[in-house]
């Protein structure tokens, strides 16, 4: 869309060896602001390292990552306690990060009121995916690296998703989502691995 | 220039690894026979040092040397890299630690052999050198059992060079306070093998023999390091051809 | 704004080391059973036992800190706390280093508290010297938990890494038992000890945090 911009996340060159095997080699890509970049591959060939590495959660092999903007990591893991509950862990966070959300909105905002005071051990798989994405609202971010966001979710929750991402891009913010074979994603590019 | 080079590319270290090895161990093999020798059967017995028993000394010493020489090295190659990620510098340590290892059990073993006769006991926990070579062993055996449990050889080198940066920091902290602790028990048995008293005769055997051990030690890391290197190589090359036969799938 | 995280890290670990039920009891219940075993196993005998005592202390001390801590790190990169922790701004140095601190307070820092009990039971004269072991144990045991922390952090990714933990922070728990059990010994050389102990555990401090940090990264990658 809007080229001109300043990147928000360029990757040069990236590559990487688990083990002795190579997962990807001479990746680039560059993120401005406003687009939503998708992630397709199989299993296994390294979506998720991708991620991490674009995250600054793994180290690559070779090449570098710039990030002109501090970014969201949402991955397979939701960061859950077992004792946490919903309330208790956005809360956590939003101290951690800086003050200022409105807990009680975000948990309406993501279907959570309900179970707000649920302890992680006792919610379903849905339940913690939507906590886990109720982070992203915490704290403005203009990046957010998502693994596999749909998954879990029902159709709601689903629909949901498309919602947040699609007002994330409205505020100028950026995003990258590995995903699998879900078609109806409102992308702006994609890049097969 | 070209002689650090050569430590910092495989190939390099292939070809001067394979003419320096073999001379590494025929040099080892002199020093150390001429040593056991002159150990065994010149030079006269000290009676006071426990009679023939102190002949032990002839590998108990450069054993003591090598143990403490081969956990710098280990130290050394994870700092180099940890700073320049050098893959040699890993394969070094990888392999440093189990032959390291294996001279500070030894260290051990004759010390504990010598020990019995003159001191009386196996184990004497006021001889401050037992204690620091014993430590010095559970140094080894951790950095050892840390690199086995990592998943990948990227993991365990990093892991690896983490682990030997902390127990080098602390070599110094634990050495002072074994002696410490020693100094404040001390019996009157203790005496004092190598220390500066020590009769002329024995000093050139023993000279000899410890650079016989290391001259021993350095070849066998070389070829350990070559080993390794052939290994990775073979891993790498298995990895390219699944690769190339599941990239059709 | 730094400081935020570092809080947040220390909140959540105390609540996870609360979270387990008993809390700092059974840590307490630990030393407890480890100490009360020593007499069964090595007889009643008064002046046996008041000689024993204080290092008996000791290596319950470092037993249980290496049991508290397996878990320290190996639940945040099971769970995926890691990466938000490695995304929060604030020195991956420090958060390691509020975490080790929530830990020691809630099951070293009792045990401590604890020491002057069990003394008694060992048979020690009551007097205000116990009082100022209990300060000894409580910087001791401080540096066996960011020792053991290290070996924690190194071994998060690893299963049965509580084995791991032991064998590599046993060589580096050696200054801190010396220096521990001497400062409590009266005997030559115990004046001086105290401040040997604080320097071993500063020392601790200062470079463990560090080592956490490379370690915890690695268990991210």
């Amino acid at each position: 869309m809007n080229s001109e911009a300043v990147p928000l996340l360029t990757g040069t060159g990236l590559g990487m060896i688990r083990g002795e095997r190579v997962l990807f080699r001479e990746i680039g890509l560059t993120l401005r602001a406003g687009e939503a970049l998708v992630l397709r591959g199989a299993n296994g060939t390294g979506k998720t390292t991708l991620l991490r590495i674009l995250a600054g959660l793994t180290r690559p092999e070779t090449g570098r990552v710039t990030r002109a903007a501090p970014c969201h990591w949402f991955g397979h893991r939701e960061g859950l306690k077992p004792q946490e509950t919903p309330r208790t862990h956005l809360t956590l966070w939003a101290r951690a990060w800086g003050p200022g959300a409105d807990i009680d909105a975000v948990l309406t905002r993501m279907g959570l009121a309900r179970p707000a005071d649920v302890a992680a051990r006792y919610l379903s798989a849905g339940q913690r995916r939507r906590t886990a994405l109720a982070r992203l609202l915490l704290e403005d971010r203009p990046v957010w690296l998502l693994d596999e966001p749909y998954t879990a979710l029902d159709a709601d929750g689903r629909a949901l998703v498309d919602t947040l991402i699609t007002q994330h891009r409205a505020k100028g913010g950026a995003l990258i989502a590995a995903i699998h074979g879900e078609a109806g994603f409102p992308a702006s590019g994609d890049l097969t691995l | 220039m070209s002689m650090w080079s050569a430590f910092a590319n495989p190939l390099k270290f292939l070809r001067l690894s394979d003419w320096l090895a073999p001379l590494f161990y025929a040099a080892s093999g002199l020093c150390i026979a001429w040593g056991l020798w002159q150990g065994l059967w010149v030079v006269p017995k000290d009676e006071y040092q426990g009679g023939d028993i102190m002949r032990v000394m002839f590998v108990h010493v450069p054993a003591a040397w090598l143990a403490m020489a081969s956990y710098s090295a280990l130290a050394v190659a994870s700092f180099i890299w940890f700073i320049w990620r050098h893959e040699l510098a890993d394969i070094a340590a990888k392999v440093i630690a189990p032959l390291g290892a294996v001279w500070t059990a030894l260290c051990l073993a004759t010390g504990s052999i010598w020990g019995k006769p003159t001191w009386g006991t196996w184990w004497q926990w006021d001889d401050a050198r037992m204690m620091s070579v014993l430590f010095l062993f559970f140094l080894f055996l951790g950095y050892m059992a840390l690199r086995a449990a990592m998943d990948t050889r990227q993991k365990a080198a990093r892991a690896g060079a983490i682990l030997a940066m902390v127990g080098a920091l602390n070599v110094p902290l634990i050495k002072f306070s074994v002696d410490l602790f020693t100094s404040l028990h001390q019996g009157a048995s203790v005496m004092a093998a190598g220390g500066p008293k020590m009769a002329a005769v024995y000093l050139w055997p023993l000279m000899i023999s410890a650079l016989g051990h290391s001259l021993l030690f350095g070849a066998l890391v070389m070829t350990s390091m070559r080993t390794e290197i052939r290994d990775r190589r073979t891993a790498r090359l298995r990895a390219a051809a699944l690769e190339g036969g599941g990239a059709d799938a | 704004m730094t400081a935020a995280p570092l809080l947040s890290a220390f909140r959540q670990s105390l609540g996870e080391a609360w979270a387990g039920g008993a809390g700092a009891l059974l840590p307490l219940g630990f030393l407890g059973g480890a100490a009360v075993l020593v007499p069964l196993g090595i007889g009643s005998d008064a002046d046996t036992l008041r000689a024993v005592g204080p290092g008996i202390l000791w290596v319950a001390l470092a037993l249980s800190s290496l049991v508290t801590l397996e878990r320290i790190f190996q639940a945040d990169a099971e769970d995926g706390t890691l990466d938000l922790w490695l995304q929060a701004g604030a020195p991956v140095s420090a958060i390691a280093a509020a975490k080790t601190l929530a830990h020691w307070l809630s099951a070293g820092l009792p045990l401590a508290l604890f020491s002057p009990l069990l003394a008694l039971m060992f048979q020690a004269e009551a007097s205000p010297a116990l009082l100022v072991n209990v300060g000894l144990y409580a910087l001791g045991s401080l540096a066996f938990f960011f020792w053991g922390g290290v070996g924690a952090a190194l071994s998060a990714t690893v299963r049965r890494g509580g084995l791991l933990i032991s064998l590599i922070a046993l060589p580096l728990y050696v200054p801190t038992a010396i220096f521990g059990a001497l400062a409590m010994s009266g005997g030559p050389g115990s004046t001086g000890a105290p401040l040997l102990l604080a320097a071993s555990t500063l020392f601790a401090c200062a470079v463990a945090p560090y080592a956490m940090a490379a370690a915890l990264r690695l268990a991210a990658d």
